[in-house]
């Protein structure tokens, strides 16, 4: 008679049977001798003790653990391959008090995944990784893992893995502990009794860790992967003793609290407030000035980037829109912005605007000699042209069409402001088109200038502009 | 109250007043002011803003939140929304809801960033792997850029399915006024979350079904979804159809050119229409053929090489006869361009 009793007994976080499972409901899916078994008793033992698991939430990855939802009793999400870290990172985001827990392989966290774990981790995602390394894809039925050993025996490195075709393995604790954020990271292995007591160790102290909010934490376990590696399961543990343990050194690699420097935080609104709704009167406010103007106006803008080109554009939108028309604005954008040349298209309407896009402007406003021979041709017979020169060059005629030589760039600069010119162009254009009241700009101005200074001059641009087409004889207008 | 609002701003101001909680996104032109205006607005409203590593990143982040219940978007344009494709899969075999723009650039590849519509393929028709099928709105305005990304995520919960704002360069960088409706949408209970609470405890969220019959019970169900969304989601506008002669049928960018196209022909006595789908999936193929039932002519036009037009063959079929007009790289069709194509399909005809 044995001077001790065996007891079989199973946490309460697994699943008494596991119905989940299609059959065998008793028993895991997991061979003889496999890590995932062992891990699997031990978190579960430890989120029993740490009482989390009503707070726990499980997300399994794709490999040989992508049914560990069939034991856990705890909340469980299924992701996809490599993405259990940016699945794990918005679970935390939504669910703070939650235990997050992201159970991956090394080939779901070191090789398809790289880049999640290694951004998780240096966000410093509260969360906890469990990462699997048993040096092989055993899933899918032996293919290299980015953890496979040099000289390893795989199905897709059949003469064993070459670091000069393969490269070496991939130290994952190592590579994340150069990163600022964790404050936990260890590497144990289940190569005897010994070494399994540090990984419950481990594995404890990374749930304490999250649940304490103390930041990242991550456990890597050398595990097993008997059936696989063609052994006996007591050959597979000799086998992560005598050659992964050398390959990948034990302990800790991180082990600290990291405080966040300070950093301003937005003001708490509503969403109303942020929208500007909150005080905004319930009936749709009346345009201070109805514009009386029924024609359509086609505007093209064109100039160099800097000339406030599409602000210019902007600015008439605005003002139409505040006259009760229909408004559209479309701008050229991108790369074309930064090169050097911009455009863009207004229309202002009494009806829905179809097209924003401009084929034939009625108006065009060419801020340099570029943009006048590009679009003058398109302009509508009976439309017009301003030009930002005193003379239009001599062999640009278009019939049909008046243009304007409007030195907006040259009388911005007397104000002493170059930047000012396309306000200058704004009271000209006013004058000359009368299609939106002068009035209305300066209420733009006024609303969108903080600046009292630059506002003032904007001013004096915005008159510059009408006086100069004032002062023009009256048949060049 | 108005206020001139640019496309993509647009997109997270109805989003806020749809209740979203958060945006998970990666930058891309001509798209990325939908991500700042997130960065903007979610933390200031208690939501979650995260620019993540990569588009294949977002996806899955989006995938979490949505697990835990939230309203979660992201956008993208082209080449981001080809890597976020494994996700949508995901994401439509788990059930999960959740809105996703694509402010639709040239391609193939790196293409160019102007406007385009060749991503129809990619998110009307699937484009990741398996049986699903992409909820797909696409505005043609500004205050339908707000509007429709209320309705996605609206339609999204319905449907516990990925809704999709199919949009373009043009759509998403224009400004157009702009009127919010103060109410804002608190999001519905979703007993199916996992949140890490007792209550929750028992849910799974997941895609895997191994057994045949286990997985087969599941795309049927899907199915039996997506088939109650055709019959109550279609939408569409029609504009001067009813004498129509020729009917002009396109989305998005096009069908504002198409609306001045059709008032131009009738100017010139070609009695023109404009069928606009705002679904476009589920397509709205019978209005399409109510309206078509009259007509000489259906033209259709789109920024692609013709992605769409087979929707609407297969739902006109021998009805009328189809014709084709596009533009691509970047190109907007031209209202003449447009027509001077009807009227050759018109005397085509009359000869």
């Amino acid at each position: 008679m044995a001077e001790y009793e065996v007891v079989h007994s199973k946490s309460p976080v697994f699943y008494p049977v596991y119905e989940r499972k299609a059959d065998l409901q008793h028993q895991t899916h997991y061979c003889p001798g496999c890590g995932h078994g062992v891990v699997h008793k031990l978190i579960a033992e430890t989120i029993a003790d740490l009482d989390l698991q009503d707070r726990t939430i499980f997300v399994s990855p794709v490999g040989c653990s992508v049914f560990a939802y069939y034991y856990f009793d705890v909340g469980n999400v299924q992701a996809a391959h490599g993405r259990a870290s940016a699945v794990a990172t918005a679970l935390k985001r939504a669910c703070p008090e939650s235990i997050v827990i992201a159970y991956q392989g090394d080939g779901d966290l070191a090789a398809i995944g790289t880049a999640e774990i290694v951004h998780a981790a240096n966000r410093g995602e509260p969360i906890t990784v469990f990462f699997i390394n048993n040096a092989i894809y055993g899933m899918t039925g032996g293919q290299m893992a980015p953890t496979t050993l040099v000289g390893q025996t795989t199905t897709t490195t059949p003469w064993g893995r070459r670091p000069e075709n393969e490269g070496f393995p991939l130290r994952v604790c190592e590579l994340l502990a150069t990163l600022e954020a964790p404050v936990y990271i260890e590497r144990v292995a289940l190569s005897d009794n010994k070494n399994i007591m540090k990984a419950r160790k481990a594995i404890r102290k990374a749930l304490e860790l999250q649940r304490d909010g103390a930041g990242f934490s991550l456990v890597e376990i050398l595990s097993p992967c008997p059936t696989i590696w063609k052994m006996t399961p007591t050959e597979a543990r000799d086998w992560v003793a005598e050659h992964m343990i050398r390959n990948f050194p034990l302990g800790v690699f991180r082990d600290r609290k990291v405080k966040m420097p300070e950093s301003s935080r937005p003001p708490r609104r509503t969403v109303a407030e942020v929208l500007g709704l909150a005080d905004a009167p319930a009936e749709a406010e009346t345009p201070a000035t109805r514009s009386a103007d029924a024609r359509e106006w086609k505007i093209k803008i064109a100039g160099f980037g800097g000339q406030g080109v599409l602000l210019l554009g902007q600015i008439l939108a605005e003002m139409g829109m505040r006259e009760g028309k229909e408004v559209s604005w479309l701008p050229s954008y991108g790369p074309e912005m930064r090169s050097g040349s911009a455009h863009c298209h207004v229309c202002l309407s009494s009806k829905r605007i179809g097209s924003p896009l401009i084929e034939h402007p009625n108006v065009l406003v060419a801020m340099n000699e570029i943009s006048l021979r590009k679009f003058a041709p398109s302009v509508v017979p009976g439309g017009m042209i301003l030009y930002n020169r005193r003379t239009v060059p001599a062999d640009v005629e278009i019939p049909n069409v008046r243009v304007f030589a409007i030195p907006a760039s040259e009388l911005a600069d007397q104000l002493g402001a170059a930047k000012v010119g396309n306000i200058v162009m704004l009271g000209a254009l006013l004058e000359l088109t009368g299609a939106l009241s002068s009035a209305t700009a300066e209420t733009v101005l006024q609303g969108t200038v903080k600046n009292s200074d630059l506002l003032a001059l904007d001013l004096q641009a915005l008159h510059a502009g009408r006086d100069y087409v004032r002062q023009l004889p009256l048949e060049a207008r | 109250m108005r206020q001139l609002c640019k496309g993509n701003v647009a997109v997270i101001q109805g989003a806020l007043l749809a209740g979203c909680q958060a945006y998970y996104g990666y930058p891309i032109t001509p798209a990325s002011e939908i991500a700042e205006a997130a960065a903007f607005y979610l933390p200031q409203v208690g939501g979650v803003f995260l620019q993540a590593e990569s588009e294949v990143a977002a996806i899955n982040m989006v995938y979490g939140a949505a697990s835990a219940g939230q309203r979660v978007m992201t956008a993208s344009s082209g080449p981001g929304i080809s890597l976020m494709q494994e996700g949508l899969s995901y994401l439509a075999g788990a059930e999960l809801p959740c809105v996703v723009v694509d402010v639709v650039r040239g391609g193939p590849g790196l293409g160019n960033i102007a406007p385009e519509q060749s991503d129809y393929f990619a998110l009307v028709k699937g484009g990741g792997h398996g049986n699903y099928r992409n909820l797909v709105l696409a505005p043609a305005s500004v205050q339908e850029m707000a509007d429709l990304t209320m309705l996605a995520f609206e339609l999204a919960d319905r449907y516990r399915n990925p809704a999709v704002l199919l949009t373009d360069g043009f759509i998403g960088q224009m400004m157009e006024p702009l009127e919010l409706r103060a109410r804002i949408t608190p999001p519905p209970e979703k007993p199916w979350a996992v949140r890490g609470t007792a209550a929750t405890r028992k849910n799974l969220i997941t895609s895997i079904h191994l057994e045949p019959d286990a997985l087969e019970a599941h795309i049927r169900k899907l199915e039996a979804k997506y088939r109650e969304a055709q019959q109550r989601e279609p939408r569409h506008e029609l504009y001067l159809a009813e004498d129509a002669e020729v009917l002009l049928v396109g989305y998005g960018i096009v069908s504002r050119v198409l609306r001045s196209a059709a008032e131009q022909a009738r100017e010139q006595g070609l009695r023109v229409g404009l069928f606009r789908p705002i679904t476009l999936w589920p397509f709205p193929a019978q209005a399409l053929r109510e309206a078509a039932r009259d007509v000489r002519a259906v033209l259709v036009v789109e920024m692609s090489t013709g992605q769409m037009v087979e929707d609407v063959r297969l739902a006109l079929r021998e009805q009328v006869p189809v014709h084709f007009y596009s533009r691509v790289g970047g190109n907007v069709p031209l209202v003449e361009e447009v027509n001077a194509k009807m009227f050759e399909l018109v005397e085509t005809a009359v000869h």
